[in-house]
């Protein structure tokens, strides 16, 4: 069992506060009982006493750009955010989308090829993006935000025909219904094929969803959202390269 | 007075005080708990909330984390979670200052209302309690901790809190500086102090408002020019502070890199007094050439001059820290013969078959003393040779099959080893789950001979985890307990775990500290970003929480005299990425440390070690007046039985225990 302590932020206004409740009724309590209380342990009267021979409180600061003066801020400071950009909102709505077609692709893989390189990648990728999409979703949840963007929620209501889908706008780098159609007819080594192009189309354009935001002015200042932003660009730019080494040593493509 | 009344009065003032410590929200300890969640409440309000992430079925031939650990199922809770510690002891938790957080702990303060409103989120009743409260938590994460003299400097997102750790059981906070821009690593030279800024939102001046969004055109006006990305307030890369008064820092320079500075290690050259060196590891986008001429984001086949495949070294004038600027930007990743920059980057060839990419590292520690540092370069762990700063130079990389994302590096105290961490799901996803593979998410432990590294072993930390626990190996320190390689070590919601890993291939856990989850119903992001001991004491800096610091104490895997042999090293700084070799004095007590470990390997017979216990005992209790000639004798006998130890370790540590008995000190 550990012991009450006292000393965290030791000057905090709420705990003294709280302290000065304590010593009264403590002070109080002690003036009656004094004698037959001389075994309780009143560490919040230690406590209290001690306070005040505490050394300096601790201060806020800010400091200046280089060789300027810091500021003192008052003791009373909370932290603030700066704003949310409305690019940071539809980064997110746009990259659920463009992930949900990866997730979407590499679900093909089981029942369309044997190559181990290929199913091990596809897992990675899947598992990765399936955690992304809900961390986005979270993300956005928690900010009050529509998990679907306008431009993507009759996607989800209505049955479109072929002509509409391929006039839909897609997120950079998403393959086309035809694309996605070619792929799911493919198998063997013409699966791999497809899958790898498309895939390193399909990633290729999620590094330029990431360059669009840092391009816009206020955007990905939100620490989360440049987290995975940043997360985003470096593992999908190390699996371009991985996938392409692995096109580079598939037979098929010689023939093409 | 008769004792009924005193009874009452007594219970009657005991329920008085503790309800008004409770209801002062005062630092209330809760005992190690470990009331399990229901289940089934807890799954269908799970698929309410999305972002918990379930863990896939454990690939074929793998095993996972231990559920059966009491570590696993521990109770919720931000405060008032459940703990338990095997081998450590928690003294005191500094909760994070009011400067450097929203305010409040409770949803429904209007505080959280108007800090929502302030960002542009409506006040809706869509938004789940639960995530109303996790708004911004990374936004205001500690981060990285460093240390001089009665000083644990703190980063965080937000800034740097400095707090006086002469007493450790009394610590307190002296100075927050607010300075936003993510992730806020520290480290400190004299009366320099370094921060890492790599986020959009960092300004040259500090200030916490960061940059405008383009405001929403209004109706019916003409779209006008739209506002500029590229801004020259903007700041991104090191800063370097003057702490000469250690309440009021002052900003002396700002290096400004085209990645930002994600973390930075400090190089001192024992061949350069006048000068430091801070080394760069950006990891984050590349800005635009407006911003910072020069930056570039191409590839190496488009532009030789890619702002990618480098590190950066700025060079720090002791006397005049303001001229600090780039010097070099070494190609770490190049190959020197054909000068392709993406050496470490060609698909197959290097490692055990996996393919890697690496154009930036993570993470460097640098050992001066021995001219060497360890790089974590996200696709790759490699060795550099350092011996001029300002041009490191590849000696060697290795890959891993199991390792998504190398991320830390430290070596072991005579440099014999080098342990790597993988921060597989980069720190924010939940990693130790039942079914998680104790191979992903480690720690990889390599031998290091004559510049080459070979693989040894992994060490995780090996309880389960929760769903709702991010968790993964993270920053640790070397634990300077002489005769063994011990490190402790941060895994987030993990905890603190020590690892004993003298034999890097059977590396062992010896102890551990844990909370429950901040929150059983969805990831909220906390635990220990960074476990290091600092002059007898381990602190950790709890990500949401604040500052932990405890104690080792004794156990079978760690006797009170090495705990205390231990206590004898003090430095006067420490930045974990720049490690200083450890040197123990010629105390007594470091000798009984090598003697407990000689009777657990059983390398000498009991009734010797015995002898030699009653023979230091006699010399230590008359001041080293008394039995120096009896601990020569013992001297001797042990540099014969040194030579014929069943193994290295114990001759070793026969040959140490020797040298402090033939010349010991008060």
């Amino acid at each position: 069992m550990k012991a009450v302590n006292f000393d965290v932020l030791g000057d905090s206004p709420r705990i003294t506060k709280a302290c000065g409740v304590i010593a009264m009724s403590v002070c109080l309590l002690v003036t009656i009982v004094a004698v037959t209380f001389s075994s309780l342990p009143l560490r919040c009267v230690l406590a209290q006493q001690t306070a005040p021979a505490a050394p300096a409180k601790p201060v806020v600061v800010q400091p200046g750009a280089p060789g300027k003066p810091t500021k003192v801020l008052p003791r009373t400071t909370t932290a603030k955010l700066p704003p949310l950009a409305k690019a940071d909102v539809q980064f997110m709505q746009g990259m659920i989308v463009h992930h949900e077609q990866a997730v979407e692709m590499t679900a093909l893989i089981e029942s369309r090829t044997e190559s181990k390189d290929v199913r091990s990648l596809g897992a990675r990728i899947s598992h990765t993006q399936a955690d992304e999409i809900a961390f986005m979703k979270r993300w956005l949840v928690s900010r009050g935000q529509p998990v679907v963007g306008a431009s993507h929620d009759m996607h989800k209501h209505h049955k479109m025909s072929q002509d509409q889908m391929d006039q839909m706008a897609l997120m950079p780098g998403m393959l086309t219904p035809k694309q996605m159609e070619a792929l799911r007819k493919a198998s063997g080594e013409e699966f791999d094929r497809l899958f790898l192009e498309g895939m390193i189309q399909h990633h290729g354009g999620a590094l330029d969803m990431v360059k669009d935001l840092h391009d816009t002015a206020g955007a990905g200042q939100e620490a989360e959202l440049f987290n995975f932003a940043t997360d985003v660009d470096s593992g999908q730019r190390a699996e371009i390269r991985i996938m392409q080494a692995m096109l580079e040593k598939l037979p098929s493509k010689e023939k093409r | 007075m008769n004792q009924l009344p005193t009874t009452t009065l007594r219970l009657l003032a005991a329920a008085l005080l503790l309800g008004l410590c409770l209801t002062g929200k005062l630092q209330a300890q809760t005992p190690p708990a470990q009331e399990s969640t229901k289940p089934a409440e807890q799954k269908k309000e799970e698929q309410d909330l999305p972002g918990v992430e379930k863990a896939p079925p454990l690939p074929a031939g793998m095993t996972g984390s231990d559920a059966a650990d009491p570590r696993f199922n521990l109770k919720p809770g931000l405060f008032d979670a459940g703990e338990v510690a095997k081998g450590l002891r928690h003294i005191q938790l500094l909760k994070k200052p009011d400067a450097f957080q929203l305010g409040t702990e409770d949803a429904d303060d209007p505080k959280v209302k108007k800090t929502l409103g302030s960002i542009g989120v409506p006040d809706s009743p869509m938004i789940p309690k639960p995530f109303k409260l996790v708004m911004a938590q990374l936004a205001f994460a500690n981060s990285d901790l460093a240390f001089k003299g009665k000083y644990l400097f703190m980063g965080n997102f937000y800034g740097v809190n400095i707090y006086d750790i002469a007493d450790p059981t009394k610590a307190k906070l002296v100075t927050s500086m607010v300075c936003p821009g993510g992730q806020g690593d520290v480290s400190v030279y004299k009366n320099l102090m370094f921060m890492s800024v790599e986020m959009p939102n960092g300004r040259l001046d500090c200030g916490i408002q960061g940059f405008p969004p383009a405001p929403p055109p209004a109706a019916g006006a003409a779209q006008g020019q739209p506002l500029p990305a590229p801004s020259k307030e903007r700041f991104r890369g090191v800063r370097i502070f003057d702490i000469t008064d250690i309440r009021n820092p002052k900003q002396v320079a700002a290096v400004q890199t085209c990645r930002g500075s994600h973390t930075h290690t400090l190089v001192v050259d024992p061949k350069d007094k006048n000068n430091v060196y801070i080394y760069v590891s950006g990891t984050s986008f590349v800005r635009q050439s407006e911003e910072l001429p020069g930056c570039s984001a191409e590839g190496p086949d488009k532009d030789p001059n890619t702002s990618l495949f480098r590190i950066e070294v700025i060079k720090v004038p002791v006397a005049a820290p303001q001229t600090a600027k780039v010097i070099a930007s070494p190609r770490v990743f190049m190959d020197a013969r054909t000068g392709v920059l993406n050496a470490l980057s060609s698909g197959t060839t290097h490692g055990t078959g996996k393919p890697a990419f690496s154009d930036q590292c993570h993470d460097i520690t640098v050992y001066s003393e021995k001219g060497l540092a360890a790089g974590a370069c996200s696709g790759n762990g490699i060795l550099l040779d350092i011996k001029d700063p300002a041009n490191p130079k590849r000696l060697d990389a290795v890959n891993d099959p199991n390792y998504a994302y190398w991320h830390s590096a430290s070596f072991s105290n005579d440099g014999s080893k080098v342990v790597f961490t993988d921060e597989w799901g980069g720190g924010m996803g939940a990693r130790c789950r039942p079914n998680d593979p104790n191979v992903w998410g480690a720690d990889a432990l390599f031998s290091l001979k004559d510049n080459k590294l070979t693989f040894a072993g992994y060490y995780k930390m090996p309880a389960a985890q929760g769903n709702t626990e991010n968790c993964v190996a993270h920053n640790g320190s070397l634990v300077p307990v002489p005769g063994r390689d011990i490190k402790v070590q941060a895994w987030y919601q993990g905890g603190i775990s020590l690892m004993d890993f003298t034999d890097t291939k059977h590396p062992k856990e010896i102890a551990y500290f844990d909370r429950g989850p901040i929150d059983p119903k969805m990831l909220v992001l906390g635990g220990s970003w960074s476990a290091y001991w600092y002059n007898g004491h381990i602190y950790s800096a709890e990500i949401a929480r604040g500052l932990d610091i405890l104690e080792l104490t004794p156990s079978e895997s760690l006797t009170q005299n090495e705990i205390d042999a231990a206590k004898t090293v003090r430095v006067t700084e420490l930045n974990v990425q720049s490690q200083q070799r450890i040197v123990w004095p010629n105390k007594l007590v470091v000798a009984k440390a090598y003697l407990d470990q000689l009777e657990r390997s059983q390398a000498l017979p009991a009734d010797q070690i015995t002898a030699m216990r009653d023979a230091i005992q006699t010399a230590e209790s008359s001041g080293l007046a008394k039995g120096r000639a009896k601990l020569q004798s013992f001297a001797r006998s042990l540099k014969e039985n040194a030579s014929n130890a069943q193994n290295a370790v114990d001759g070793n540590r026969m040959q140490a225990l020797a040298e402090i008995l033939q010349r010991p000190v008060k």
